[in-house]
Formats: structure tokens, C-alpha cells, sequence
């Protein structure tokens, strides 16, 4: 007869088969068996955070930045619901998490115990899939399909949810790769005829558009290299969403820049006038499409996803191929070289009309602002720390708002998996503890959260994680005193009645840090900036950073209100139109 | 309303609106039903009926038959989005005038009426494969099988004459002829 494993011990046998080296967690009466296996398990390191929710997006930006599985590790009732925010953040942005939740005892399920509550069913609709194990037999195959249902296929979290006794109960560990299917998850067989009607399309093209998304991010670095070589061999242009920056080199002249609501000028025109559109990896999400009816209204779309649902779900596609990124571009390529010697030289007089159009768009300069000379814009901080850090391999995580698309515009990435940020769900909080969470997976390499004062504080119980680990995380605050994206739209669309969206009795940002025994640090002057920067960059301790900005900055360009991607709003300067009383209803 | 002027994607022109009939097999375990139903409610998709049961025991296989209504993009996300589940093996779907599938729904009606009536509802009870279940001298409940429509029919019609209580099991569907749904 096999050897007989605790509930607790299968858990760690689990990870450790599965080759989990940190998991985010925190204790409590329905996980202290598990707990108190932990110390049996030398090859495991528990990460102990100061919320839930802080550990699942921990766990975030250490799948983010590592392509790994992130795994954490909550009790029951008020564990497993503060993890609730960080489960739909990942389901929202397809990123691979573990949860692994205490339950009360099976026998008092259902009895309104201390600490119990519904945790499969409260996290049904923020999970891929969730298992309430209630046979200790079950555990090691519950745990091990769960890995593989969150790592194939589009990425995302699951649940185990295990009751106390169970933890302490007898049972079988069983390990062996499950055969059960996974519902179109793997790789799918190509079909020739699809790749050959994709070449055509783009051989048939004279503006086309490559529109790319975090689907080649979460496809491995091999899609990003590939993707690279196929902008390259047929000199399209090029445009990412917010969850795809890094995939194609931010600073490349075939790339456009960041597309959507925040997106730029040549982008969203570019979009809007292609006559091929190539969406590889991207969910035409509402942020994207602005008005559907009037999204890109004489192109051709192609759509390569992962997920057979996100295919017509927003915008109906002339040719879709259901496929992982790099396993398709793989394929794409070889074929595409094979039929084409030379397409570069041979197309660019189709396309060069296309270009030069894109050349036009371009010399709007979207992205400007007016500098001041004595008080820091916020664009032109995230100009100077990315000249600042741009030797280094770093990488930026982000909270919600303003910040987070000045970061996206002006921080250029060359690199996938460097930049980590909340993009479907719009957590703020996010990206305090995902920098905790990236440092982890990347020790020695610098990593800073471009951050708000609002969003920051909501998370900001996390400083203490990282002065605890001694992670040396930069959190860069643009402190303009308000929640700055809801200022911007009350300034737009509702008369400039700022309710609620100014922060009185802001924690001082230097003192905090200190308190948490971190380093503080506030630079007021652009003159000072970059010395206060490097100062950042060079100490070994974690460090919040309040840069005082303009309180009244707008983040422009702007697709307004009901208005197709070739209406942007350009800055103070653009007349504003007014917005009618439904558009201000539905923003 | 007027086309709204909104950056949230707003309703753009509504297709038209079909029934269908999606039948989906899968695995009998505790809260499979809960994922099926909260996909439709979550995702804001219509339920006019749902009839479940086990129908293979060594397999725990259930047999969920969902009549839904919606445009043909949401009847096709409905269908992709069921796929997806992990308990999920496969999801048929079928238009209410496929000529290829036979519909069917059960419904037992308890009528409190005088003698006249009684024999009223028994007539027009008669295209429906009646069996009467229980009788006393003031009632009767009786079994009727036919299409969904035609028992919301026969119901409206038989209210008048003493209805008092329906109870109807949902439409369950099944190809016709030697073929079976992969």
C-alpha cells in the first residue's frame, strides 16, 4: 500500500511537484494546518503580506514578470473575500494565479460557522474554475489540474477551496500528467487554408495595420521575437493596447504607439482608416473600439486569439484563427517566406501612400504638452525616469488613472513581461503590491511602481512586505492631490463639479516611508528632478517617492465621448464640443 | 432614445431575436448547475426555460436543456462561452423551427370546475396526449405533453374553465432519425 499523506503535506507535494518556489499568503484559523507544514518544505518561500488582496496582486506581477504560475495562499471567509478583487483583476487580464483558501470543517459547512463563507460560489464568476475538495483523496489531483487549468489555454486564475479537516485527514498523493481535456485548450491543429487566406489578405493590403495585445505578452517571449520578425518581413505598422506594450520595442519607428481612449493620434487614425486590420492577441475591448458602429468602418479584420469567445464577442471579423500566439506566427512566418521572397522591397510602393499619411498624423505630435519651468508636468516625470532608467532592465508596475496612461504613453518598452498593470478590471491598489510581487520573481533588478497618491494609499499596508523582505521597490508617486482621471472627466463632462475627487489630510509621503523604514524622498522643482531620480534608483531599500506635480493636468489625447477614433481631442488647445446628456449618463 | 454619445460601447443596431434551444452535457458534480445558470445571468443572457436531470449514471453525465432567446451573436457567445466551462463536454444548439429536432415539454394541470367544464378541459386536452392523474369529484389533475407554445396556449385557454395550478418541466429536446449529436 502506498505511503498515506496529511491533507497539509499533499498541498506542499503539490507545489513542490509543480515547481512553485514562492507563494503570497497570509495565516488564520482555517489554513494553520497548512501553515504548519510550511516550515517541512525548505524549498518553498512564504512571502507574508498585510492584506489578501495585497497577495493576489503579488501573485499578479510575479506571473507577469516571470511567465510562471503565481500562487497564494488565504484562510477562509475575510481571507478568501479580500482575494476576491485581486481573482477578478486576473481573470480580467487573462494572468495565471493559484488561489489555495481554508475552509471551515466539512461538517459545518453550511452552518454559518466562525470565519465561513460560500468561497467557490462567491469566486465562480472570477475564476476559470473553482473545486470545494471534500475527499483528502481528491487533493493532489484537484491541485495539479488546477495548475493546468490556469497555465493553458488564456490564462487565468482558479480556486481550491479546502476545508480544515481535510487538511489534517490521511490520504493518497497521486501525480501524473491528467489526460482529461481542458476544453480547447490545446494547441489546435492550423489549417494551411487559413494561414494561406491570412497571407493573402496581406498581400491584397495598402494599409494595413498590425493591432497586438497581451495575448502575444502571455504567449511567452518566443511570440514577442516572432511578432517582431513579421512587423519586420512585411514593414506594416504597428500598434499595441495597454496590456501589450513591451511585445514590440516602444521606440521603433514602425510602431505607432499605444491605441485606445488614451491612445495616440496616428494610432487611433491609423485604426480607424486601415484597410486590413490584424488583431493578434487583442480582445477588442470598449476601451479600444470607442463606438462600435463606427469602429474602423472600411477595413478588413483579422483575429487570432487563444479563446474561441473572444471572437465576434465585440466587433464581427472577416477571418478568425483560433490559436496561441507564437504557435501561429511560427507558422505564419515559415509560410509567408516560403511564398515571398523579397515582399518587403516588392510591397513598400503599395504602402508607401499609407505611410506618409501616417507620417502626417505623426507630425501632431500627440503626445506634447507645455513643459513649465516651476512645477513638474507629469508627463515630463515619466519622460525623465524613463531617460533615467532605460539602460536598466527595469520594470514598471502601475496603480489606475492619470499616471498609469502617462506611464503607458511616455515610458517607451522594449522588452515583454516588464511592464505590469491593471488593465481590464482597473484596480487601484494594483501596483504596490505587484511591484512586491515582481521584485520577488526578479531580485537585483530595479523595479518601480508608477503610482498615484489616491491609488497607492489604497494598497499601501504592502510597504511593510517589502521593508519585511527587504525588497527595494521604488514607488513613484505623481501626487497631484486628486483622484486625477475622475477630476479630468468631472472636468469634461459634468461642468467642472469636482465631487469627491480631491483628498484633503494627505499622508506626508516622506514621513510615511520612514515610519514603514523606508526611505522617503519629494522633489517639488523640475530643476531637481533628475538628481532626486538617480538618488531613488540608487538605494538598496524601498523607497516612496512623492513627486509633486500639477494638480490640473488633463491626460490627453482623448477619444471623448461617443466620438469613433478619428475625433480625438488633442489638448487644452482643441475646441471642445459639448457632450450631450446621454454620453454624460453612459461615461 | 437617439444614438447615444457614449465612450463605453453603447447598443449598436440589435439584430433579430431567435429562439434556441442549447443542450448542454456535463459532468454531474456539485455546482455545475450554478456555473450554467450564473454564466447566463452574469452575462445578461435570457433563460425562458431549463430542464435538468442525470441521464447516465456510471458517467455522471447530466443532460441540461436551456431554451434561451437572442440575437445571433449572443446565441453564439452563449454557445462559446458554455464551452468553456471545465465540467462542460459538449453544447448543441438548436433553432425552434429545425424541422430536424423534436421539442417537447411536459406539464401536469390540476382544473377545480363543474362536471360541463371538466369535460370542456378533457376535449381540449386531447391533441396533447392526456393522461388524468388524479380525480375527485371536484378535480383532476391531468398530464399533458406538446410544444412549449401550445401549452402556453392550452394554459390561457383553460384558466377560465378552473385551471387553478400548472406545473410544466421545461422543454427537452433530441434529434430525429438514427443521428446523434457529437
Amino acid at each position: 500500500m502506498s505511503k498515506l499523506f496529511t491533507g497539509a503535506e499533499i498541498v506542499f507535494k503539490c507545489l513542490e511537484d509543480q515547481k512553485v518556489e514562492y507563494i503570497f499568503g497570509y495565516p488564520g484559523g482555517a489554513v494553520l494546518p497548512i501553515y504548519d507544514e510550511l516550515k517541512n518544505h525548505k524549498s518553498i518561500k512564504h512571502i507574508l503580506v498585510r492584506h489578501e488582496q495585497g497577495a493576489g496582486h503579488a501573485a499578479e506581477g510575479y506571473a507577469r514578470s516571470s511567465g510562471k504560475p503565481g500562487v497564494l495562499l488565504v484562510t477562509s471567509g475575510p481571507g478568501a473575500t479580500n482575494a476576491v478583487t485581486a481573482l477578478t483583476d486576473a481573470y480580467m487580464d487573462s494572468v495565471p494565479l493559484v488561489c489555495i483558501s481554508g475552509q471551515v470543517p466539512t461538517h459545518l459547512i453550511g452552518t454559518d460557522a466562525f470565519q465561513e463563507c460560500d468561497t467557490t460560489g462567491i469566486t465562480r464568476p472570477c475564476t476559470k474554475h473553482n473545486w470545494l475538495v471534500k475527499d483528502v483523496n481528491e487533493l493532489s489531483k484537484v491541485i495539479h489540474q488546477a495548475f493546468k487549468v490556469a497555465t493553458t489555454g488564456r490564462p487565468g486564475p482558479v480556486l481550491v477551496d479546502i476545508p480544515k479537516d481535510i487538511q489534517f485527514k490521511k490520504g493518497k498523493y497521486i501525480f501524473k500528467d491528467s489526460k482529461q481535456k481542458l476544453n480547447g485548450i490545446k494547441n489546435k491543429k492550423l489549417n494551411i487554408k487559413e494561414i494561406d487566406q491570412l497571407i493573402k489578405m496581406i498581400k491584397n493590403s495598402s494599409k494595413p495595420i498590425f493591432y497586438t495585445g497581451g495575448g502575444v505578452i502571455n504567449s511567452g517571449p518566443e511570440a514577442s521575437k516572432l511578432l517582431r520578425e513579421l512587423v519586420s518581413l512585411t514593414g506594416f505598422p504597428i500598434t499595441s493596447t495597454l496590456q501589450g506594450l513591451g511585445a514590440y520595442p516602444g521606440d521603433d519607428p514602425q510602431f505607432l504607439g499605444m491605441l485606445g481612449m488614451h491612445g495616440t493620434y496616428e494610432a487611433n487614425n491609423a485604426m480607424h482608416d486601415c484597410d486590413l486590420m490584424i488583431n493578434i492577441g487583442a480582445r477588442f475591448d470598449d476601451r479600444i473600439t470607442g463606438k462600435v458602429d463606427e469602429f474602423s468602418p472600411k477595413s478588413k479584420k483579422i483575429h487570432i486569439d487563444i479563446d474561441p469567445s473572444s471572437v465576434g464577442k465585440n466587433i464581427k471579423v472577416d477571418l478568425a484563427v483560433i490559436s496561441d500566439v507564437s504557435h501561429l506566427l511560427k507558422a505564419l512566418i515559415k509560410r509567408f517566406k516560403e511564398k515571398n521572397k523579397d515582399f518587403l522591397s516588392s510591397n513598400k510602393q503599395k504602402t508607401s501612400k499609407w505611410w506618409s499619411q501616417i507620417e502626417k498624423w505623426r507630425e501632431k505630435k500627440s503626445l506634447k504638452f507645455k513643459n513649465s519651468e516651476t512645477i513638474i508636468k507629469p508627463q515630463y516625470a515619466v519622460q525623465r525616469l524613463y531617460e533615467l532608467t532605460k539602460n536598466k532592465d527595469t520594470y514598471i508596475t502601475t496603480e489606475v488613472g492619470q499616471h498609469q496612461m502617462w506611464a503607458a504613453q511616455h515610458y517607451k518598452f522594449n522588452k515583454p513581461n516588464r511592464w505590469m498593470t491593471s488593465g481590464g478590471l482597473g484596480t487601484m491598489g494594483y501596483g504596490l503590491p505587484a511591484a512586491v510581487g515582481v521584485q520577488v520573481a526578479n531580485p537585483g533588478k530595479l523595479v518601480i511602481d508608477i503610482a498615484g497618491e489616491a491609488s497607492v494609499l489604497m494598497t499601501m499596508q504592502e510597504m511593510s512586505t517589502a521593508a519585511q523582505y527587504k525588497l527595494p521597490i521604488k514607488i513613484f508617486i505623481l501626487n497631484n492631490q486628486y483622484m486625477g482621471m475622475v477630476r479630468q472627466w468631472q472636468e469634461i463632462l459634468h461642468e467642472k463639479n469636482y465631487s469627491e475627487s480631491y483628498t484633503a489630510a494627505l499622508p506626508d509621503f516622506v514621513k510615511l516611508a520612514e515610519a514603514y523604514g523606508c526611505v522617503g524622498i519629494r522633489a517639488t522643482k523640475p530643476s531637481e528632478l533628475d538628481q532626486k531620480i538617480n538618488e531613488m534608483i540608487s538605494v538598496d531599500k524601498p523607497v516612496i517617492f512623492d513627486c509633486v506635480v500639477d494638480k490640473n493636468e488633463n491626460c490627453f489625447p482623448m477619444i471623448p465621448s461617443g466620438k469613433p477614433h478619428n475625433q480625438m481631442l488633442l489638448g487644452e488647445d482643441d475646441e471642445e464640443e459639448e457632450i450631450s446628456e446621454e454620453g454624460k449618463i453612459l461615461v | 432614445m437617439k444614438s447615444s454619445k457614449s465612450a463605453y460601447s453603447e447598443p449598436g443596431k440589435i439584430g433579430k431575436i431567435d429562439h434556441h434551444i442549447i443542450v448542454v452535457w456535463v459532468d454531474n458534480e456539485a455546482g455545475v448547475l450554478a456555473r450554467v445558470v450564473g454564466l447566463f445571468s452574469g452575462r445578461g443572457y435570457n433563460i425562458e426555460s431549463l430542464a435538468v436531470a442525470e441521464v447516465d449514471k456510471r458517467k455522471h453525465l447530466s443532460r441540461i436543456t436551456i431554451v434561451t432567446s437572442g440575437t445571433p451573436q449572443v446565441i453564439e457567445q452563449i454557445k462559446l462561452q458554455l464551452k468553456k466551462l471545465i465540467p462542460v463536454h459538449k453544447v448543441a444548439d438548436f433553432s425552434r423551427n429545425d424541422p430536424k429536432i423534436l421539442f417537447q415539454e411536459l406539464a401536469l394541470l390540476k382544473v377545480v370546475s363543474t362536471k360541463k367544464n371538466q369535460q370542456k378541459v378533457k376535449k381540449m386536452c386531447k391533441k396533447y396526449n392526456p393522461i388524468i392523474l388524479d380525480r375527485s369529484k371536484k378535480s383532476f389533475v391531468i398530464q399533458v405533453t406538446a410544444l412549449r407554445r401550445e401549452i402556453d396556449r392550452l394554459i390561457e385557454n383553460l384558466r377560465p374553465l378552473g385551471l387553478v395550478s400548472a406545473s410544466r418541466t421545461g422543454a427537452v429536446a433530441m434529434t430525429k432519425g438514427a443521428e446523434v449529436f457529437k
